[in-house]
């Protein structure tokens, strides 16, 4: 199994490790309940430093990038940082994304994307397909550095006092690069927990004092490490959809409610005629969410029923710790796909009352 | 109920049989050893009264929120009583695993072969 910078450090704080795609992961080190809660009212820490981070040196990345993203790329000002798609040409999903446009400590500017570690063997393959001689100087991070998320209401301004730096100035979904103890820390109002927050990442020799730092700053603010566990839930009760759930090669972006991710208008990348063609299909399941009735929470592949026929899948559930119920995305028909339908799920053959919600399940106050 | 009288099975529930009115009655629970592991319990899925289970078999599930776990069952027989309240106080399971935090108590017709006495199964805990 491959170690992440801070793989040792959760492993001797009592981190309960697990293989998550291939990597060394703490899911927990005491409660997913006070993990996620500590996220919600003070902030956590995670180390995600397993995701992929790829660096690209030359500026023909822009075309590169613009040619497979279903966001808008090109043009992206320095600074900003984009949710993408990536599709194949059948409009299938290959990951979710982070797209940067950074400026370099010494001026240059670059692009940095972010990807799955799931997906990360994948999108470099994908990307040297399209670009077999790498003119867009594409160069694999992921090792050299790690990557931090430092999460909750309490996250930004801890990290604008520590890094001497104003974060709290910062756009959300921004990112900039500032020199911190001589060495490069890029910084980025960004994260998956439906709080407010920061991801940093930093050289991986750099890593565990970092991390230290954060936690022992926040200590009296009740700042503690958070695992997946804890990533899960947040990122279900605000409704991010998570690859290998709501998001697959088997599913087109038309469907997966993301509009704002996908810029078809005067624009060519791979998939967006398959995109197009899946927008005007009839019949089509969307993502919605759902909130169950009792306690018992549904899980991937509960089926969603309707007078005694399947309309639906469920492809995430949990019960969800800030809304003390049971909670699930799932893909349904379109006829039940409204805000206020009564379902039924099948959790293990039996059907439990299910209503149709509004997504996000939970924003931030 | 001490934990060193009770079985055990390896997937961690508990029983504990006493004869009542010439008929022996199993109560059955489970570990405080598989409650730690489980973490945050948010629902558990039990059988009715005249339910019957079967020793190595499924009667019941608990659900964390992680994931969802079968509960198997160390012996056969006929349900009696069902702690159908514990599911509104779930605490009860980390509090008093072996009291009041029973699940079943069922009339036995046969008991598992595969049952473990406290320190056999404090052994495979620990080699976990």
């Amino acid at each position: 199994m491959q170690k992440t910078a801070l793989t040792d450090w959760h492993a001797a704080h009592g981190g309960k490790m697990v293989d998550f795609a291939g990597w060394s992961m703490p899911v927990q080190y005491d409660s997913i309940m006070a993990e996620h809660a500590a996220v919600r009212n003070q902030a956590g820490l995670f180390d995600v430093s397993h995701m992929g981070r790829l660096r690209f040196s030359s500026p023909t990345a822009e075309a590169l990038l613009e040619g497979l993203a279903t966001r808008k790329i090109a043009g992206t000002p320095v600074g900003k940082i984009r949710y993408s798609l990536m599709c194949n040409e059948q409009g299938g999903i290959l990951d979710d994304v982070l797209v940067y446009r950074l400026r370099e400590l010494n001026g240059d500017e670059k692009f940095w994307m972010v990807v799955n570690a799931s997906n990360r063997e994948k999108i470099l393959a994908w990307l040297q397909q399209h670009d077999p001689e790498n003119h867009a100087g594409l160069e694999d991070r992921t090792y050299a550095t790690a990557m931090i998320a430092v999460q909750g209401p309490m996250a930004v301004p801890l990290v604008h006092e520590m890094l001497g730096m104003d974060v709290a100035g910062m756009g959300y979904y921004t990112g900039q690069f500032v020199e911190f103890q001589g060495y490069p820390l890029l910084v980025s109002r960004t994260g998956y927990t439906g709080e407010d927050g920061v991801e940093l990442i930093a050289p991986s020799e750099h890593a565990e004092v970092l991390w230290d730092m954060v936690l022992a700053k926040g200590a009296t603010a009740g700042f503690r490490p958070a695992g997946l566990g804890a990533r899960d839930t947040l990122r279900l009760e605000a409704a991010m959809p998570l690859y290998g759930h709501e998001l697959s090669e088997e599913l087109n972006p038309a469907h997966a409610d993301l509009g704002f991710a996908i810029n078809l208008k005067d624009r060519q990348f791979v998939g967006r005629d398959a995109i197009i063609a899946a927008q005007n299909a009839p019949g089509i399941r969307r993502r919605v969410g759902l909130e169950l009735e009792g306690r018992r929470p549904a899980r991937e592949n509960c089926p969603v029923m309707m007078q005694g026929q399947v309309v639906g899948m469920v492809t995430s559930g949990t019960f969800a710790p800030t809304l003390q119920k049971p909670i699930a995305m799932a893909y349904v028909d379109p006829e039940v796909a409204e805000v206020g339908q009564q379902v039924e799920v099948d959790i293990r053959g039996k059907l439990h009352p299910a209503t149709v919600v509004k997504l996000p399940f939970y924003s931030r106050p | 109920m001490k934990a060193e009288d009770l079985k055990y099975l390896e997937s961690h529930e508990w029983v504990s049989v006493v004869e009542h009115g010439g008929q022996q009655v199993a109560t059955i629970g489970i570990s405080a050893f598989a409650v730690e592991q489980l973490g945050d319990i948010v629902h558990m899925e039990l059988p009715g009264v005249g339910d019957s289970v079967t020793a190595g078999e499924e009667f019941g599930e608990v659900e964390s929120v992680k994931a969802v776990s079968s509960m198997y069952s160390p012996v056969t027989g006929e349900i009696l009583e069902v702690h159908s309240a514990i599911v509104d106080d779930l605490s009860v399971l980390s509090d008093d695993p072996y009291q009041k935090g029973w699940l079943l108590k069922v009339k036995v017709d046969s008991l598992s072969k595969s049952l473990l006495d406290f320190a056999t199964y404090k052994q495979q805990c620990e080699s976990h």
